[in-house]
């Protein structure tokens, strides 16, 4: 399935850009974080971050589909 | 209303938006872009957010406020982009028919919003560096 990604804050400089469509068999936000910590170095844990899918707030193991909007949300500081 | 904007924070505009005639208090809160940081002198404050999300959210503690709060009208605007020392990061407006509603309301919202709303702070420093935050928990 192809994702398309969204990076915010150290993830966007991490990964060297703001978004990308990444090919992947991963299943579900965690596996599919396990494969970009990997490729970008990321360093933040699962535990840190929050996930969305489309635009709305949802947890790890949410079942993607192909063409979905991911975002992986570094701890904010707004205000 | 919740807006997350690129533009300077139109203060006056906004505070128009809350009147009402049962509005008997308005409180405002502005969020300015301060010198110092734990210790180390800043010269300005870069905003990203993921505005999709973010004015939804936005919008959701807003909702929550006015369930919990007896108030008129609430608004609420998040800068994004570069600011200097001094501007108008973050504001947010409360009309209600009493001024204890509007303080709590005010408190709730700003709370709320540095905690859960996904807008990033990077703070660049008089030395040269700069960096994004992403603290455990946002400080009060």
């Amino acid at each position: 399935m192809t994702y398309r990604l969204l990076y915010f804050a150290t993830l966007s400089d991490a990964a060297g850009c703001s978004e990308e469509r990444v090919a992947s068999e991963a299943a579900d936000p965690r596996a599919l974080y396990a494969e970009l910590a990997v490729r970008h170095g990321f360093t933040f844990t699962p535990e840190r971050l929050r996930v969305a899918v489309n635009g709305a707030f949802t947890d790890w193991n949410h079942k993607l589909a192909d063409n979905d909007e991911v975002v992986f949300l570094p701890p904010v500081s707004g205000g | 209303m919740f807006a997350i904007s690129d533009a300077p924070i139109d203060v006056v505009g906004l505070q128009h938006g809350l009147e009402a005639h049962g509005a008997g208090a308005v409180v405002c809160f502005e969020g300015r872009v301060r010198n110092r940081n734990e210790g180390r002198a800043v010269s300005g404050l870069s905003y990203q957010a993921y505005v999709e999300l973010a004015e939804a959210e936005g919008l959701r503690i807003i909702e929550e406020a006015c369930g919990r709060f007896q108030v008129e009208r609430i608004s609420c605007v998040h800068r994004v982009g570069d600011l200097a020392l001094g501007d108008v990061a973050v504001w947010v407006g409360v009309s209600a028919a009493h001024r204890a509603a509007a303080f709590d309301a005010c408190r709730f919202v700003i709370d709320q919003v540095k905690a859960r709303v996904p807008i990033w702070k990077r703070e660049h420093y008089l030395e040269g560096a700069s960096e994004w935050l992403h603290p455990e928990s946002a400080p009060k």
